[in-house]
Order: C-alpha cells, then sequence, then structure tokens
C-alpha cells in the first residue's frame, strides 16, 4: 500500500494540517511504484527529508500510458465533449481554491518559497489557468474552407491521444497547471511526471482530480527520475506528444529521445538569459523596482528572468544605487515568515550551481556589488547578488545561473544594446524601458524572444502566450495558442459530385 | 415597495413553492414603476390570472439607462477584468443551477410548456449558454496586423456599452441567457425588456443577478419589465443606447430598425420570423423523418422561430409518410395537458391572443382548399388555450398557410418530385432563418443544404439548437448571428489602432 504522508503546519504565516497519500496515481488509484522504491523529499529550508514519495519506473510508465489509452478510447477524448471536461476542469478549480491555502503550503514547504508568494502568485494563477482553459473546452473551432461547390472541405481540431508531461520544480503547481488545463480542456489523456526535487503539490492535487470526477486514466502522476521516468516518456511508442519545461540541455534529450522513438510531435520551454535593457529615458524608480523583480523574483528560478540588465551610461549610477538599496531591502528568510521576500533555493545541487557561477564570476575578473555569499548556516539561502564590470564573454553573462544573481552593464549605443541583447542562443523574453513610444516599441519589435516586456518584467497573464526563440524553445504555452500544442488536425474533404 | 408572487404547487413534477419579485429591477434594486401601472400575467393552461407585474414606461427606461451608463463608466467595462466577468456570470450560472426546479416550475406556469420541455430542454440550454459564455470573458482577442514594420497597427474588440435587448414569450428564461451571456462577458451593460406575457422567470432570475454580486446597473436587466409598445419603444429610440438586439416577429423588428435610423444609428441586431422548409427525399430514413418532422413542428406547441412548418415531401414516400406523421400527430392528443401532469408533451399556446390568431390561420387555410388531415381545431381541453396539432395537406405555394408564419402547431404539406423543384419552393420566401433535409445520400445532403437560402440547416435532425454553434437568419428573418463565438462579435465593436513607431514626414 502507498503510504501517508501527514504533517502539520504551525507557523506564522499558515497554521494547518494536511494528509494526502503519496503514491503514484495510475488509472485512478494511488499506488505503489513496481520497484516499490521511494524518493526523499527535501525542506530546502533546513536541509532535512521531510517525507518519501512513490517512485516511478519505466514499467509504471507503460501501466499509465495503457490506462490513458483505454481511457481515452471509452471515457475521454471526443466520448466526453467540451461541455462535459469543461465542467470538470472547472470543478477541479473550484476544488483547488477551497485547499488554496493547503496547497500554498505545501508549495512552499517542498520548493522553499515563501508562503505569501505561493499564496499571492502560484496557486492564485494556478486556478486561475483551470478555470481560463474549462472555458475553452467547448469552444475548439475548426475551420471551413471554399474550395469549389463540389466539395464540401472542413478541419477538425482532434486530440492527439496520450500526451507526456513532464515538469520543473520553480514553479510546481503553476507549471502543472499550464500543461494539464490546455491537454485536458482538448480532450487528451495525460502521463505527467512533476519533478522528483518538488512532487508534493502534484500528488496532492490527484486527490482533487479524482474528488473532481475525472474518468480513471485520464490523468496520471509519476513521480520519479529524467533518466528513468523521463527517459521513459520522451521515448515511448505510444505517446504521441511530449511538452517538457526544463533546462535546454535535458530539452535536448527529450527531443532526440522524440526523433529515435516515433517522432512523437514536442513542445519545448527551455531556459533563458533574458536581456533587460534599461534607456535614459526610463522612470528609473520604476526601472529599478521592475529589475528587481526580473532578477528576484522566485530567488531567481524563473526561466524568464531578466538576468542581463543593460542600463544606458546616463542614468547607470543613479540605477545602480537604488537598485542596489532596493536589492538590500529584500528580506531573505524562512519561507514560513510573513516578512520574508525571498526564501532558500530548491536544494543542494542548485545551491551549489549558483555558488559556482558566483565563484567563476569572481574569477573571471567581474566585480560583487552585492551579495555573492549564503545566507545563514541552514538550509540553502543565497544572498541576493549584484555583478558589475563585466564583459560579454563571461560565464555569468552567458549562461543561465538560476538564481538571485544580477549582471548589470553599462552601455552607450541603442543599436549596439540590441546587438549586444539579441548575442545569446536563448531568446525567451525581454525587456525595455523607455518611455518614448517610438523607442519602446521599435526595441520590443527588434529584440528576438517570445516575450518582450515594455516598462515591466515578469508579467504573465492566463490568456497570453508565452514562450521561446532560438535555444529557449518550441511551441508556445498559455492563451489560445496553447490549444495547437495539443490537438491534431484532420482536413476532411467530401466530394460532392466530382466524377472520376 | 413591489410585491412577491408566490404560489404552493403541489404536482407530480414539481412540489414546492414558487416565486419571484413583480417589481422593476433597476439599479441592482427592485422599484415600482414611475407611473405605477401593472400588466396581467395569465396562466395559458388555465386561462386565470397569475399575477399583476409592474409595467415600465419611457421614464423607467430613462432611470434604467442612468444607471446602466453610471455603471459602464465606473464599475464595469473593460474596468472589470474578463476573468472577472466571467466568475460573476458563473456565479450567476451556480445560482440558477441551485434553484433550477423552480425556475423551471415557473416557466411552466406563465407559458404553459409541459415540465419535460421546460426542465429538459429550456432550462438545461439556459444553463450550458450561461456557462458558455462565462468562459468567453477572458477571450476576447483583437488582432495585430502585419502593416509595415513602421507601424503597431491592432485592433480591440470593445463593448458598446449600453445595450437594449428585448426578448420574446417563447422561450424566455432562455432568450435571457442568449442576450445577457454575450452582452456581459463582453463588458456591456444591459436593459432588458422580457416579453409582458412571460416575466416571471426574467424577474426571479434578477434576484440571482442580485445575489451574484453584479455591480448595481451594470449587470442584466435594470430590466425594464413589460409593457411591449412603451418599453420597447423607449429602448428602441433611446439616444444613450448603442446597441440593441430583439428577437421575435418580423414585424416589430421593422419597427426597431425604423426607431435606430430615426434616434441615434444604434446598431441593430435582430432575430424574427420564419417559415423553414423542411424537405424530405424519397432515400430519406422514413421512420426517422417523421419524427423529426413532428419535433420541428409540434415542439413548443410550434412556437418556435425555426419550426419547420413547411415540410416537403418527395412523391415516392409521400403516402407513407403522411399516414406515420399524422399518427404521431394524433399521439400528442392524448398527452396534451397541464404542464405539471404525467406524461404531458404538448401544451396550450400562450395566450388568447395567440390562440385566436393561429385558429384564424387554420380558418385561412381551409377557405383557401387546404385539407386538414389531423386537427385543425380546438383541443377537448376548453380551459386554456390548447390547439390541436395539425396537418394541412393539398397545399399549394400562394396559399397563406404555406407563406406566413403561423406560430402554432400547424404543419403544411407539400409534395414534389424533383430536387430543384423542391429548392425553388422552399427559397421562395422572404424569411430565411432555417431549413431541414432528409436524405441518406452525402452528395444530396450537402449539396441541398448548401442550396437553401437559411442561416441554419438541419440534416437528418431538425431544430436541434447547441449553444455554440450560431443562430440567426437571411433575408427577412433577420441578421446578425447569436450564440456560439459569433455573438462575441455581437457585442463588440471594433477600434483599429494605428500607432506610428518612428515614420517622420
Amino acid at each position: 500500500m502507498a503510504s501517508v504522508f501527514t504533517h502539520e503546519f504551525n507557523t506564522p504565516a499558515y497554521k494547518g494540517k494536511t494528509s494526502f497519500n503519496t503514491g503514484l496515481y495510475i488509472d485512478g488509484k494511488f499506488v505503489e511504484g513496481s520497484d516499490k522504491t521511494t524518493i526523499d523529499v527535501v525542506n530546502p529550508a533546513t536541509g532535512k527529508i521531510v517525507t518519501k514519495v512513490a517512485e516511478a519506473t519505466a514499467k509504471d510508465v507503460d501501466i499509465a500510458v495503457a490506462a490513458a489509452h483505454k481511457a481515452f478510447e471509452t471515457t475521454w477524448g471526443l466520448n466526453m465533449g467540451g461541455a462535459g471536461r469543461s465542467k470538470l476542469l472547472g470543478k477541479l478549480a473550484q476544488l483547488m481554491e477551497e485547499h488554496q491555502q493547503e496547497l500554498a503550503a505545501l508549495e512552499a514547504l517542498d520548493n522553499g518559497k515563501t508562503f505569501t508568494w505561493a499564496m499571492d502568485l502560484d496557486t492564485t494563477f494556478a486556478i486561475d489557468t483551470i478555470r481560463y482553459y474549462a472555458g475553452w473546452a467547448d469552444k475548439i473551432h475548426g475551420q471551413v474552407q471554399e474550395t469549389d461547390e463540389k466539395k464540401l472541405s472542413y478541419t477538425r481540431h482532434e486530440p492527439i491521444g496520450v500526451v507526456g508531461q513532464i515538469i520543473p520544480w520553480n514553479f510546481p503547481l503553476l507549471m502543472m497547471s499550464w500543461k494539464l488545463g490546455p491537454a485536458l480542456a482538448t480532450g487528451n489523456c495525460i502521463v505527467m511526471k512533476p519533478s522528483e526535487f518538488t512532487p508534493l503539490t502534484a500528488i496532492r492535487m490527484c486527490e482533487l482530480i479524482h474528488e473532481a470526477g475525472f474518468p480513471p486514466g485520464t490523468f496520471n502522476l509519476l513521480t520519479g527520475y529524467g533518466h528513468t521516468v523521463g527517459a521513459a516518456i520522451s521515448g515511448h511508442m505510444k505517446i504521441d506528444k511530449v511538452a517538457f519545461t526544463g533546462s535546454t540541455l535535458v530539452g535536448r534529450k527529450i527531443m532526440e529521445a522524440a526523433a529515435k522513438s516515433n517522432l512523437k510531435d514536442i513542445t519545448l520551454e527551455l531556459g533563458g538569459k533574458s536581456p533587460n535593457i534599461i534607456f535614459d529615458d526610463a522612470d528609473v524608480d520604476q526601472a529599478v523596482n521592475w529589475a528587481a523583480h526580473g532578477i528576484y523574483w522566485n530567488h531567481g528560478q524563473a526561466c524568464c528572468a531578466g538576468s542581463r540588465i543593460f542600463v544606458q551610461s546616463g542614468i547607470y549610477d543613479d540605477f545602480l544605487a537604488k537598485f542596489t538599496e532596493k536589492t538590500r531591502s529584500l528580506k531573505v528568510g524562512d519561507p514560513f515568515d510573513v516578512d520574508s521576500y525571498q526564501g532558500p533555493q530548491v536544494s543542494k545541487i542548485q545551491y551549489d550551481r549558483i555558488m559556482d557561477y558566483i565563484q567563476s564570476g569572481k574569477d573571471q575578473g567581474a566585480t560583487v556589488h552585492l551579495g555573492g555569499d549564503r545566507n545563514g548556516t541552514e538550509g540553502f539561502y543565497i544572498n541576493p547578488t549584484i555583478f558589475t564590470d563585466t564583459t560579454p564573454d563571461m560565464k555569468i553573462v552567458q549562461e543561465e545561473i538560476f538564481g538571485p544573481v544580477g549582471v548589470v552593464i553599462k552601455f552607450e549605443d541603442e543599436e549596439d544594446v540590441i546587438r549586444q541583447a539579441n548575442d545569446t542562443v536563448f531568446g525567451l523574453a525581454a525587456a525595455v524601458f523607455s518611455q518614448n513610444i517610438n523607442r519602446a516599441l521599435n526595441t520590443a519589435h527588434r529584440l528576438k524572444a517570445g516575450t518582450a516586456w515594455v516598462n515591466c518584467v515578469n508579467q504573465l497573464h492566463s490568456n497570453v502566450p508565452f514562450g521561446g526563440f532560438k535555444q529557449s524553445g518550441i511551441g508556445r504555452e498559455l492563451g489560445e495558442y496553447a490549444l495547437h500544442n495539443y490537438t491534431a488536425i484532420k482536413s476532411v474533404q467530401v466530394n460532392l459530385g466530382h466524377v472520376m | 415597495m413591489p410585491e412577491t408572487f408566490k404560489v404552493e404547487l403541489d404536482t407530480p413534477a414539481y412540489k414546492g413553492s414558487v416565486s419571484c419579485n413583480t417589481g422593476l429591477f433597476i439599479n441592482g434594486k427592485f422599484v415600482d414603476a414611475v407611473e405605477g401601472g401593472t400588466i396581467d400575467v395569465i396562466n395559458p393552461s388555465t386561462g386565470k390570472l397569475l399575477t399583476k407585474v409592474a409595467a415600465a414606461t419611457s421614464k423607467d427606461v430613462d432611470i434604467a439607462v442612468a444607471a446602466a451608463k453610471k455603471a459602464y463608466k465606473t464599475s464595469w467595462g473593460l474596468k472589470v477584468p474578463g476573468a472577472q466577468r466571467g466568475e460573476l456570470l458563473m456565479k450567476l450560472a451556480t445560482l440558477l443551477e441551485a434553484n433550477i426546479d423552480e425556475f423551471a416550475a415557473l416557466e411552466c406556469l406563465n407559458v404553459g410548456k409541459p415540465w419535460s420541455e421546460s426542465r429538459g430542454f429550456d432550462m438545461k440550454l439556459t444553463l450550458q449558454t450561461l456557462k458558455y459564455y462565462a468562459g468567453w470573458a477572458d477571450k476576447v482577442h483583437g488582432h495585430t496586423i502585419e502593416t509595415n514594420e513602421q507601424k503597431l497597427a491592432y485592433t480591440r474588440h470593445e463593448p458598446y456599452g449600453v445595450v437594449g435587448q428585448i426578448i420574446p414569450w417563447n422561450y424566455p428564461l432562455t432568450m435571457v441567457s442568449w442576450k445577457i451571456g454575450p452582452a456581459l462577458a463582453t463588458g456591456n451593460v444591459v436593459v432588458l425588456k422580457p416579453s409582458e406575457i412571460t416575466p416571471l422567470t426574467a424577474l426571479k432570475f434578477a434576484s440571482l443577478v442580485q445575489e451574484a454580486g453584479f455591480p448595481p446597473g451594470a449587470s442584466l436587466e435594470s430590466n425594464v419589465s413589460p409593457s411591449g409598445a412603451t418599453a420597447g419603444t423607449a429602448i428602441s429610440m433611446h439616444p444613450d443606447i448603442r446597441k440593441i438586439a430583439f428577437t421575435g416577429s418580423t414585424l416589430t423588428g421593422r419597427k426597431i430598425q425604423e426607431a435606430s435610423a430615426k434616434s441615434n444609428l444604434k446598431v441593430v441586431t435582430l432575430e424574427l420570423g420564419g417559415k423553414s422548409p423542411n424537405i424530405i427525399f424519397d432515400d430519406a430514413d422514413l421512420d426517422q423523418a417523421v419524427k423529426w418532422a413532428a419535433i420541428g413542428i409540434f415542439s413548443n406547441s410550434g412556437q418556435v422561430c425555426t419550426a419547420g412548418s413547411r415540410i416537403y415531401v418527395q412523391e415516392g414516400i409521400y403516402d407513407a409518410f403522411i399516414k406515420a406523421f399524422s399518427e404521431a400527430a394524433a399521439g400528442l392528443n392524448t398527452k396534451t395537458g397541464d404542464p405539471f401532469s404525467e406524461g404531458t408533451i404538448h401544451g396550450p399556446v400562450v395566450s388568447q391572443t395567440q390562440f385566436d390568431r393561429v385558429m384564424s390561420h387554420i380558418d385561412a387555410a381551409k377557405a383557401e382548399g387546404a385539407i386538414p388531415f389531423i386537427g385543425g381545431e380546438r383541443h377537448s381541453l376548453t380551459e386554456g388555450f390548447f390547439v390541436k396539432p395539425t396537418i394541412f395537406t393539398n397545399c399549394t405555394p400562394d396559399m397563406k398557410i404555406v407563406q406566413e408564419e403561423v406560430f402554432g402547431p400547424v404543419a403544411a404539406v407539400v409534395k414534389f418530385k424533383t430536387e430543384d423543384e423542391a429548392i425553388e419552393m422552399a427559397n421562395d420566401t422572404n424569411y430565411g432563418l432555417a431549413c431541414a433535409v432528409f436524405t441518406e445520400n452525402v452528395s444530396r445532403a450537402v449539396r441541398v443544404s448548401n442550396a437553401l437560402e437559411a442561416g441554419m440547416a438541419w440534416v437528418n435532425c431538425n431544430i436541434t439548437t447547441e449553444y455554440n454553434v450560431p443562430f440567426g437568419g437571411y433575408k427577412q428573418s433577420g441578421y446578425g448571428r447569436e450564440l456560439g463565438a459569433y455573438a462575441i462579435d455581437t457585442y463588440t465593436q471594433v477600434k483599429a489602432v494605428h500607432i506610428n513607431v518612428g515614420l517622420k514626414i
């Protein structure tokens, strides 16, 4: 029998209890993994193990895929109808709302983000996303094309079938909702692998999915490692599509596995090193606040983080002084303290990686303008860090750090900064700060990124598409655009009288 | 203070109380009409008075429009994000769902439609429609359009502001949902006039709007109630109403369009009458064709704008069809009666006026030589406005019974030889709301439905409306579309924005 995780929260930010099954969720049931092994879940605020959850293997993937196919052929897919899918998703959103605090607390415990952020952003946005896609379920439209009067030509936008979804640890519940929403709304069945670092909210969601009434097999959750479960999903001959959010490195593996197996459709949402360009004519005070949000939000663990901050020379000194003060004001502390802004990084591995980057910055001759060190002695806390005096070739300027480490770069010339901003293999997002209408819009249009923010950074909405150019990914999530990821187009041509 | 109408029911279909406010719902409150007038509401199953409701006049319309305008500027419109508008609509749907039986019962009392139709069709479609449009509220997209790199060109799909909506008596609550769903989802504020014959469910619905938490004035139904001519005229002439949507007779539709032309050129969409053809070919599945033909003309006692009231039957199956179809019609006579009784499928027409109108059409048909193959008279239940399901044969195209909308359970059957002949006869009308085709041949099915001049074509089925498929007419059956994504366009106006990004002249 799969075990149960019970935990009592008794903190300033939240008091409450949680208790849920920690098995894999396959075909509507909680089960142990085939090998009966488990994965430790660590609280990054303390570095200590909180619980164990069931571990899936490739064998469990096979079982889940079979269950998903069965559901697709019988109780889900186009057998259910859009209104029915809409109703279930709506019910799920409602259940999430009823358990919002519990979900936020679990997220804070597992990921290290503050309870306040988990409430105000992660869970709220996740609920909104599910609700948003509930509304799309009965609005899946094909097209009728005019060819000639002896033909009826139209398209059906059909669900793909069984889709694999692999999600990261930085916004666990939110990433789950971005994937689950459009895939279920369009009638697909899902085999999902949450991050082995942050499986708790995903597992808790399975009980809500069950309670909402989704037929068994429509949604399956397999907690496991990338090299076992992730590989099995991306290489599976009976999964017709895989959607992945995570590092570019792993994204390549997914794409390779897809190519080598059954040429499954893939969408990838990968890393970034997004530029934030602040011109002389920006509102400096606003730019400072947004720039801080751009890099320190979620402890820098955001794919779209504005991690390269380009500041025009005219305002550089003023900006840097204010930005430094702003950064200093961000309180690093326990996720369950009400005034913490930033909690620990998600794991020891991430902590080490970020500290290595900070070291490389120092080694390559950049200036540590602020921070650059551990915070406290317990847990994986890193102080918000500012590097200055960098050169374009430095690792901290080129590579994605995924931590609270901002690089501030002075620039003179508009043409040159756009060139520098675009000089990267990444292309996830970009930001421009300028009060001038021509400069603001022109720059936004010229930046090679999937999202261009003007006078803001890191703003996301359920109905606005999100995704990357270049090696930051393929395909778009959110908005109406996400529906394309999960539908297969069939053209139907009915001959009404052409005689051969 | 307006009174509450309340009655206790103890029937096979429904046991419990049924109630609603009888005032006008303006600016979030129920109020008396300024001039204090009232309208009698009759139970068409008995012909007896149910209650009186407040009668609005132009004075009340003015108050409602002012409240709506204020709400639009302050607490509604695009100030409220789409997701929030959607949530309020969903809340409204949830409240309705929790009280659905009572609403169904109230509709039966006021309209006379059988419980199976009210609860099984009207209420279901109403809920689906509200939920559907709740989901559209945050999905109203403009477009960006590539012109050149020195221009940012895009469209905004903005609400109109205050919209007027006038709805009919045949599906009272369902019509409320078709109108307010897309209007509120897109950010408009609404002044709605229900039919003076069937105001009760709209009034009860207004109390849910209040409960759901719509900003006063913003929501729905600054329910300027009944009194057709006065309130309806006031709405169609009002200078601060930017758009009007009307469902009802072609006659009144003309008046609405005229009023718009004379006042402020408010945008008009009309959903009017029909005399929809139902063409049944020799190769149709006869059994199915008979069933659908009956649904097409006898549902809701024929009080359906899309009713398949002209039935064209190919000569090869004509005799077999008539026999089976009249048996189906005759079967309804034993299932005629009170909406709440077990087994009732056929109800009364909605009012004395409608009854008289239907009977005069029947008399005219007889006078012109059409043969009442079955029915053609009042039902033996003389309390209430019951007309027997009627089938006229021996009809020719020039007869009134073939040309004019009866809006009752009266079918005109015409025999035909060839496909071309059927299409020509079917299109020979000023109406163009719907049509139906029965054939098992795929090419013919699509070819004929392509050729028919109607806003909706049903193949091997009839009048099966889906909330996400557009609804509306050709020709004098109206213009504009309701339901589906298309209704979103009906309630938004397009602003094209051209931003010069660097072009210097």
